[in-house]
């Protein structure tokens, strides 16, 4: 499924941001990337929920827009 | 000699239970460690959160859920900050996927916002009553933020609302329940056909008696955040809040007196030596 992506990059959006990544980088990469606690996040992908049994499954496309949250302190 | 008090009923919402009928924020405080110690000080069984981007840069590595046991609370998501029904039924689906996650019981139920008003923080009605249905359906515990327009009230229950809550002023303006008849009423027309239908009073509240007003009108429950948080000393004003939401209650099973225009003397009129006198 991820044959010859080492050399490849893609341009993702994550939480605003344009970040370059390998090609074939799944949301589990990601998070791992980012050095996030994966038990504390959640993520979409394109405004949609991705759950995180897919998280290790779920391949990184190109001006994907991904959005990775936490909780926070509010009222 | 011990005196008999028949025991309150507990707080019901929707499948969650508590004794506790005050809900604390976890937004504002000046340090995680200072949120920590208002909440245990509270005698909250439930705190809100809010869903944010996480940082990208790592600024200290912490998160509040460092500083919240999971077992103790029932974490009620919060949807604030979304203007659109739309992006409130995303950060609802978000929260439950992380409390999910975490196998905390909020998992099943969400504070909603959706705000019309960056000044006023005032809720859109009818993008409310939108996400409410939307969330409903998606099998969410929806409870409610609105105004204390008893017909929007009314509305939200309708459309499957587990919660009502009208604010008793705007968020953090302290300004406490500026309408009590607007509350009255919302309790009325909530209550009627279902008497332990919950209304809760959240937003706007500034200082204790704020709490115990709302409790006194018969609102089932309180929730704030600015008030302790914003508090000169937020650990003493957690145990006032604390105190001030049981004794509202407290206040309201007993019964009041009612409100006369004219005294009627505490002490017998009869069998005084005082020689006669007033009009």
């Amino acid at each position: 499924m991820c044959n010859n992506t080492g050399l490849r990059r893609v341009q993702i959006s994550v939480n605003g941001e344009q970040l370059d990544l390998p090609a074939g980088t799944t949301v589990a990469r990601l998070i791992e990337t980012l050095d996030m606690r994966p038990k504390l996040v959640a993520v979409e992908r394109n405004r949609e929920l991705i759950p995180r049994a897919e998280h290790k499954d779920c391949v990184l496309h190109e001006n994907d827009e991904v959005e990775v949250v936490t909780l926070v302190g509010g009222g | 000699m011990s005196i008999e008090i028949q025991a309150d009923v507990p707080l019901v919402l929707g499948s969650h239970t508590f004794e506790s009928r005050l809900i604390v924020g976890t937004g504002k405080y000046a340090t995680y460690e200072q949120m920590r110690n208002c909440l245990e000080l509270s005698g909250a069984e439930v705190i809100t959160v809010a869903v944010r981007r996480e940082r990208l840069i790592d600024a200290d590595g912490r998160n509040i859920l460092d500083f919240v046991d999971l077992e103790r609370y029932t974490i009620l998501p919060n949807t604030a900050g979304c203007f659109s029904a739309d992006d409130a039924v995303r950060v609802a689906r978000l929260g439950r996927e992380i409390l999910e996650g975490l196998e905390n019981p909020g998992a099943d139920w969400v504070k909603l916002e959706v705000l019309g008003d960056k000044k006023t923080l005032l809720p859109d009605p009818v993008a409310t009553l939108e996400a409410t249905a939307q969330l409903v359906a998606e099998g969410f515990q929806v409870l409610c933020y609105t105004t204390d327009d008893p017909i929007t009230a009314r509305r939200l229950q309708e459309a499957g609302a587990t919660s009502v809550m009208p604010a008793g002023s705007p968020i953090g303006s302290g300004q406490g329940v500026l309408n009590p008849n607007n509350i009255r009423i919302c309790l009325e027309y909530l209550k009627g056909a279902d008497p332990d239908y919950p209304v809760i009073v959240d937003a706007g509240v500034g200082t204790a008696s704020d709490v115990s007003v709302a409790m006194e009108l018969g609102c089932d429950g309180v929730l704030l955040n600015t008030g302790i948080a914003g508090a000169r000393e937020p650990h003493i004003m957690s145990e006032a809040m604390k105190h001030a939401c049981i004794a509202g209650r407290k206040a309201y099973l007993a019964g009041r007196i009612p409100r006369k225009l004219y005294a009627t003397a505490s002490s017998p009129e009869s069998g005084t030596i005082a020689g006669k006198g007033g009009a």
